[in-house]
Formats: C-alpha cells, sequence, structure tokens
C-alpha cells in the first residue's frame, strides 16, 4: 500500500506523487497536506484512491488532494480532477452521490450578546421549519410540472417562487443555475425522491449551524462580504437529497456497460466513466446539472426558512436581524471551466469532489463587489467546532483548479465513533459551552463527534500557508441543528 | 451473523459471507437493514413463509417480486441491494422471508426475488447509495464472501 514515503515532499504543506509511481497513472497527484495530516490517514486508503483517481482518460495536469482528505469510494474525499474537453471523461462517481452537496452562508448584524436570550427560541423554530432527519420531508411540495422547473432552473425557480432575496442568487456558484440541465435524463425514480423532499436538510453530516463570527482576519475582505465581529451568522450544509443520490446510482450502474463500449481500463469500478461527448457522457451531465439545480433550489428554500425563523425570533425585539447571503458553493460538482492548461486557456471539466472552487480576484464569475477580493470559501468544521470563511487566490487559480478544502475531512469511522462517544453525552458537553443543539438522533450526534474529524483550524492553515486560499474570518457554533 | 461491519473512515462497510450466491444476496440486505436500524411493524403471530402471490391473504404481509437484470453479478448485487434501500425511503416498506434466484448469462445475469413486504416501525439511520468500491464477490471452498461500502 502506498504510503508516505512514496511520496516526494514540495514543501512543508506540499506533496506529490510522481507518474511513475504507478504505470497506469496518466498524470502526477499533487496533495496539499502537512506530514501530521498524511500521518493521519495512513491506515485508510485515501492515497490509493487518488492514484486510482490519476488513471481517468483525458486528465489534464495534475490530480489535487486538499488538507481534509480522506477515504472515499472511487475518488478520495477532497479531491480535483480535471479532464480535457471534448474527449476527456467524465466520471459520476467523480462527483459523488449527493450532488451539489454544497454550504450556504447567511450574515446579520445581530450581536451574539443582545441575541442570546432568543437563542433557544431561534433553534428550536429553525429545527421546525428545516426539517432534517431521516424519513422528513421537506417544506414545499412541488406538481410533476414544477420540478421539471426546478431541475432547469435551480434557485431561479425559487426566486419567483418567494424564496429568495435580491441579491441571493448573484451571491450563488453559477447564479444557482448550472446550464444545460436535463430533466429529461433524471429518472422518473429520482423524481418521485425529489418531489417529497425539497426543502429539507437529511441527514448524515448535513446540518443548520449558528454561528458567531469570532475572529476576523482579513478586515477589508469580511467587510465586502458582510461579516462583523460578535455578530451572528448561518450555515446551511445540505445537497440534493434523494434525487441525487438516486441520478449517481442510475448512472454509475449505466457506465458500467459504457467503460467496456468505449475501451476504459480502471483499478476501480467506482470510477466508472464516459467521454464528456459520448451520449453517456451527455445524458449523464444533463442529468447531473438538473440535480445540482435541484440543490441549489434546496439551499434556497432552507435558507428562507431560517429567515422565517430570524424574523419570529427577532422581529419586535432587536434590529439588525435581516440576513444577507454572503455566498453558496457546491463541494460534489463537475463544471466546465476555463483554466490555464500548459500554457493556454482551455475548457475543462473540472470534478470536484469535497473540494470547493475558490476563484481568485479578477474572476468573471465572480459578483462585481466581489471581484477585487476573490470568491468566499465556506469550510464547515465539526460539529461544536469553528468553522472558516476563506477566500480564493490567484495562487488557486494556477495551482489547484481554482479550488480549495471543504471541511475538516474524517478520521474515525462512524463505527469507532459511536463506540467512543455517547450521544447524550456530547449533547450535554456542547450545551454545557453555550451551544444549543437539536438532534434527531443521538447515534447519529455521535457519529459526527468533533473528535472523528481532523482539527478544521489546521486544514484552514494549511490552505492558506500553502496560498490556494486566505483566512477571512473565523466562526464559533452557538446553535447546531441536524437530523 | 453472516455479516460484520468493516472499518472505514467515513461512509459504512460490510463483509458478508454465506454457502451459496442468493444466501450472499439476502445477508446483504439483511446487513444493510441492521446498518440502518431498520425495524417493521410486528405481525400478529408467526408469518408463514412466502407462497406464490395467488395465495395471498388478507392475514399476510403482500408479497413483493423484484426482477432486475444486470451486466455481472456484482452489478446484479448493487442493482438489488439499490431496489432494497429504495423501498426503505421511498415506499416504507422492507422485504422479509426473502427468496431470491440468480439466473447467470453471458451478456446479462438475471435475478429474481419474493419477500413479504412489511411496513416500517423505525428506521434510525438512511443509507444515500450502495457503491461499487472495491466490489469483487469471492469463492473458496466455504462459499461466497463480499465486502460492501455504503455512502452514509
Amino acid at each position: 500500500m502506498i504510503g508516505i514515503s512514496d511520496l516526494t515532499q514540495v514543501s512543508e504543506y506540499e506533496w506529490l506523487i510522481p507518474r511513475s509511481y504507478r504505470s497506469d497513472m496518466r498524470v502526477p497527484v499533487r496533495l496539499f497536506a502537512t506530514r501530521e495530516m498524511l500521518e493521519q490517514i495512513a491506515d485508510d486508503r485515501s492515497l490509493e484512491q487518488a492514484v486510482n483517481t490519476a488513471t481517468l482518460p483525458g486528465l489534464v495536469g495534475e490530480v489535487v488532494v486538499m488538507p481534509d482528505m480522506h477515504q472515499g469510494y472511487g475518488f478520495p474525499i477532497g479531491t480535483v480532477a480535471a479532464t480535457e474537453t471534448p474527449h476527456g471523461v467524465i466520471s459520476p462517481g467523480g462527483v459523488g452521490y449527493d450532488i451539489n452537496c454544497g454550504v450556504r452562508l447567511l450574515a446579520s448584524s445581530l450581536e451574539l450578546e443582545a441575541a442570546r436570550p432568543h437563542l433557544d427560541q431561534l433553534a428550536t423554530l429553525i429545527n421546525r421549519y428545516c426539517p432534517s432527519g431521516v424519513g422528513e420531508e421537506g417544506v414545499v411540495r412541488v406538481s410533476v410540472t414544477e420540478l421539471e422547473q426546478v431541475l432547469r432552473e435551480g434557485a431561479r425557480w425559487a426566486r419567483k417562487k418567494g424564496f429568495a432575496e435580491e441579491n441571493d442568487l448573484a451571491r450563488t456558484e453559477e447564479g444557482g443555475c448550472l446550464e444545460g440541465a436535463q430533466p429529461e435524463k433524471v429518472s422518473e425514480r429520482a423524481k418521485q425522491r425529489g418531489r417529497e423532499q425539497i426543502g429539507s436538510v437529511g441527514a448524515g453530516n448535513h446540518f443548520v449551524e449558528v454561528d458567531v463570527v469570532e475572529r476576523i482576519f482579513d478586515e477589508k475582505t469580511a467587510q465586502a462580504f458582510g461579516l462583523q465581529e460578535g455578530c451572528l451568522v448561518v450555515q446551511i450544509h445540505c445537497g440534493s437529497r434523494g434525487l441525487g443520490h438516486q441520478v449517481c446510482t442510475d448512472y454509475v450502474q449505466e457506465f458500467q456497460g459504457a467503460v467496456k463500449r468505449y475501451g476504459i481500463h480502471l483499478p476501480d469500478r467506482e470510477l466508472v466513466c464516459a467521454p464528456l461527448d459520448s451520449p453517456e457522457g451527455q445524458s449523464y451531465l444533463g442529468a447531473m446539472r438538473a440535480a445540482a439545480n435541484f440543490a441549489f433550489a434546496n439551499r434556497q428554500i432552507l435558507a428562507h426558512s431560517v429567515r422565517r425563523a430570524f424574523e419570529e425570533t427577532f422581529a419586535g425585539k432587536l434590529k439588525g436581524w435581516e440576513l444577507h447571503q454572503v455566498y453558496d458553493i457546491c463541494h460534489n460538482i463537475a463544471k466546465i471551466e476555463t483554466h490555464e492548461v500548459e500554457g493556454q486557456r482551455k475548457k475543462v471539466c473540472v470534478h470536484r469532489k469535497g473540494a470547493t472552487r475558490a476563484f481568485g480576484p479578477g474572476t468573471p464569475e465572480l459578483p462585481p463587489e466581489y471581484r477585487p477580493f476573490g470568491q468566499p470559501v465556506l469550510v464547515p468544521g465539526s460539529m461544536g467546532t469553528s468553522s472558516w470563511v476563506l477566500v480564493g487566490t490567484e495562487d488557486a487559480m494556477k495551482r489547484s483548479w481554482g479550488s480549495s478544502c471543504h471541511g475538516a475531512g474524517r478520521v474515525m469511522s462512524r463505527a469507532k465513533a459511536k463506540h467512543e462517544v455517547r450521544g447524550e453525552a456530547l449533547r450535554n458537553e456542547l450545551e454545557g459551552r453555550g451551544i444549543h443543539v437539536r438532534a434527531g438522533s443521538m447515534s447519529g450526534l455521535a457519529e459526527e463527534a468533533p473528535q472523528a474529524y481532523k482539527n478544521v483550524d489546521r486544514v484552514a492553515e494549511t490552505v492558506s500557508a500553502a496560498g490556494i486560499a486566505r483566512q477571512v474570518a473565523l466562526l464559533r457554533p452557538v446553535a447546531v441543528i441536524k437530523g | 451473523m453472516p455479516y460484520e461491519e468493516i472499518q472505514h473512515t467515513a461512509d459504512w462497510g460490510l463483509r458478508i459471507w454465506a454457502g451459496d450466491l442468493p444466501g450472499l444476496f439476502i445477508e446483504a440486505a439483511r446487513g444493510m437493514n441492521t446498518l440502518m436500524g431498520v425495524q417493521a411493524v410486528p405481525t400478529e403471530g408467526a408469518i408463514p413463509a412466502p407462497g406464490p402471490a395467488e395465495s395471498d391473504t388478507g392475514q399476510r404481509s403482500p408479497l413483493r417480486r423484484l426482477i432486475l437484470t444486470a451486466p455481472d453479478v456484482e452489478a446484479l448485487l448493487v442493482a438489488f441491494l439499490s431496489e432494497m434501500l429504495y423501498l426503505v425511503e421511498q415506499e416504507h416498506i422492507t422485504l422479509d422471508n426473502l427468496q431470491v434466484s440468480l439466473f447467470p448469462g453471458e451478456a446479462l445475469w438475471r435475478l429474481e426475488a419474493v419477500g413479504e413486504a412489511r411496513p416500517l416501525a423505525r428506521v434510525q439511520k438512511l443509507i444515500k447509495a450502495v457503491t461499487y468500491y472495491n466490489l469483487h464477490i469471492r469463492s473458496d471452498e466455504d462459499g461466497y464472501s463480499v465486502e460492501v461500502v455504503f455512502d452514509v
């Protein structure tokens, strides 16, 4: 099994697996991590999965792996891989089952100390209006026709229905809608699952969290993002729910035949892929974009629900409860983007599996008010620990396909976490630290215990030291709502 | 139990074994249900073994038949477990007293299964999907075994 001794150290925060490591690698793998982080994942198969990813046909440049990397299935979590267009491949497993899982950040000018007496009520109302957990249905029911619109239009549909405020869409990656979505490429089964779940958080590591801006690291950028020290913000972490899971399941199954038809040999069947310009590749791209739009609409409706909870909690009591959107990012996605490849600007298909787009200053895709600074990069920590707002850099554009980390990254299996942590004890500990907890399942809470994750501060410091993002603000949780 | 949980940093994994291939499929479904904490609504009295659909009576859980095809046996296992997941999440049922028949083919494997559809009393945790990661059904003198990783 591959180990640290097989890696070439480039700097304190950067490592390389050369193409010569294994004969089927098509490109090298660059890892942004400290030695300590690599030692943490030495016992799992992350590095082997990164090498496997580097065998995909049509890859360009390097496969890039972030410091929050951990073992997944197919791609390791925390990977960015770009393939040439139009003949390179697209891999459904390289996007993952939760298509467009992502994070939205809303910010207020409500000071924590003023809001503190009302936080318990706020947590209760968010829990009521943002259904989470196993079997919970969404707050919005859509007809078959409406669902087609959701899949085609994403957050734009939500805005038409009154679920969005003026700046929300401009401050969402891709404006909250991936063009080229093809609802007709989404199976009826996936649509059935989606119809009941729009406007719901789901379970697992998904959550809504109220935080306070603990510390500002970059005043000007924080000001541009509307972040004020000591004030409340809200993170929403969820994705495309059962609809996305079903789309990925359908296409991973269908692509088992495609790899044979196109003569593609892979070390792992979860990496199945098809050329972007093949009928199979085009179908998946259309379906994946539709699922991504579902997720954009889902987070938009949840943002609306959070605003409702804030309004009912604070209206008439405190001023400054308006929640403006800082940004909404995807961390499981494949997108056609223009990047520099061997000195030329080229369109490539960027797979981000557990990695966040982190476009630097001057990028035309950003809203005008953010363009001088760069894109907000939202990095939620593990439950009860800090989270980070970073900003994309020019270096990220050159070295990591305009990408950065997406979270803390697990280091402990769910089984071990449940064995070592009691959900009730964890809840009591968090409550003792002044964090209001609403959780549907105590075992689910235990699985997401902070000790099951890497230290998110080290992750943020690593990408910052490596130059692929910059620290803007540190967030500390005051209320956690999860399934 | 003919299955055990295996370590995986982020997701869930099961090692499953059985004397024959149909048994491996049935145990995989049982193991997956155990991971999810699936509990069916208790029935009154003993549940009769599944018979043909036409012998169904109001006293029995209704029979549910599945017919699935896939290019090989591993793909068929993924399709079968994905179907069972769908029934739990979308139809809120689980299939008890499963009987599975497998029909190998040159280009296509076929599965026919029948089980008693039981409404769910409780599900503790849902699995997002059944993956192909490192999925190899192995056989030796003791029978068949496989490791399955689930995205959660």
